[in-house]
């Protein structure tokens, strides 16, 4: 999905807080403790998490620190898997409980292709209404196979709690100048891109 | 004043608080979870693993090449360990010539067993939007002025492996011993965003 939290090359931002002041939230800690607990229990996979932030609402998701983003995705899948109500965590709290958004299909993988370094290689012009391991920026976009990395299961699958099947990902190398013409510093640009959303280009 | 608390989201302590409390009435959550879980986080993912990982490289080419042909197999060699769902460790090699930084744009992936978890700048909206398109200036803005014949390639994890920086050992600290060098280094510098200076630099 298009959603804000796919930031790479978003214009408008600042500086980086740099260094990170230090802080000691007990919550934050907690938060990690609970999402490690869910994911060990098999409860639901990294790829439902993560779809679970992006489905925050876009206000939200922005004005949240990163372990609330966590926390949020935790309890809406834990109330999607039927395992706490949200009723439940309302009444607990002094104020508004708030979840991420409805969850939608996923889709399956496109019919095996195999990659090798050195490849040249286009990443498909599609638009996900699931999740989608594609940043925004390499859409559509040309780049040279780096990297072959072992399968893992097809994120745009296994995020909506389908069966996924295994697939490679290759790590790809990109030109900046090539993402964001003549508004970019210049940089080799490397993304691990699922092999579904690849298209091999001919050698020239 | 009148005011409907309702509205307003509860802060996240009381949310996080309420969250525990539910799974625990329900014997969902073992009483020890949250302890013990946390205890091992702190105790054994730490950035110390990765620096001396690196300390390893910078002494024994042999453990270098490893590490750099497969990174998941030195970690282990090591004692370390990863999640289930890191399938391999990928350590990209910083040269006189060729810098390397890490980021993810999409949301804060990091090898957190081996490098410790991720700063908070790292996981904040400004550095996922600019470093990919700003890398030079970010760099700069964070205190790195990388000279303009350096390239600069920048890694964004997407999938699920995960990226670590093998630093350029600082020259100043040749012939220093693995627990000595171990100590100097950073986990910035295994993100990339800083390069490691030699003693009083």
């Amino acid at each position: 999905m298009d959603g804000v939290h796919d930031l790479g090359g978003k214009q408008g931002f600042g500086r980086v807080v740099y260094p990170w002041p230090k802080h000691d939230e007990t919550w934050e800690p907690l938060v990690r403790a609970l999402s490690a607990f869910a994911i060990k229990r098999h409860i639901y996979n990294m790829d439902e998490m993560r779809h679970a932030i992006e489905r925050m609402e876009p206000r939200h998701y922005v004005s949240a620190a990163y372990f609330e983003r966590h926390l949020t995705a935790v309890a809406t899948l834990l109330v999607e898997k039927g395992v706490v109500t949200r009723e439940e965590l309302e009444s607990m709290v002094d104020g508004m409980f708030p979840l991420a958004g409805a969850i939608g299909p996923g889709r399956q993988a496109a019919p095996p292709q195999s990659f090798a370094i050195g490849d040249r290689v286009r990443v498909k012009n599609e638009y996900v209404p699931g999740h989608v391991r594609m940043p925004a920026y390499i859409r559509g976009k040309e780049g040279v196979v780096v990297r072959v990395s072992p399968p893992y299961p097809f994120p745009d699958t296994a995020a909506h709690g389908e069966r996924a099947p295994m697939e490679a990902t290759c790590d790809v190398r990109f030109r900046s100048r090539d993402l964001w013409p003549d508004s970019c510093d210049e940089a080799l640009n490397h993304v691990g891109v699922f092999q579904s959303y690849l298209e091999k280009l001919e050698r020239v | 004043m009148a005011h409907d608390r309702r509205s307003e989201i509860a802060t996240p302590e009381q949310r996080t608080a309420a969250l525990e409390l539910v799974l625990r009435r329900k014997g969902e959550l073992p009483e020890t979870f949250v302890h013990d879980f946390t205890e091992h986080a702190e105790d054994e993912w730490v950035t110390d693993n990765g620096a001396r990982m690196v300390a390893s490289a910078w002494t024994d080419p042999a453990f270098r090449a490893r590490m750099l042909a497969d990174g998941t197999a030195a970690a282990r060699e090591m004692g370390f360990e990863f999640p289930e769902h890191h399938r391999q460790l990928v350590v990209l090699e910083n040269t006189a010539d060729v810098h390397n930084v890490i980021v993810c744009t999409l949301c804060s992936c990091t090898a957190y067993t081996i490098i410790g978890a991720a700063p908070g700048w790292y996981k904040d909206l400004d550095y996922r939007a600019r470093v990919v398109r700003e890398s030079r200036t970010v760099l700069r803005e964070m205190g790195l002025d990388l000279p303009s014949s350096t390239e600069i390639r920048v890694w964004d994890t997407t999938a699920d492996h995960r990226y670590m920086v093998l630093p350029l050992q600082p020259p100043t600290t040749v012939g220093w011993s693995e627990e000595d060098l171990a100590k100097i280094v950073t986990q910035d510098s295994m993100i990339g965003a800083s390069r490691l200076q030699g003693v009083g630099g």
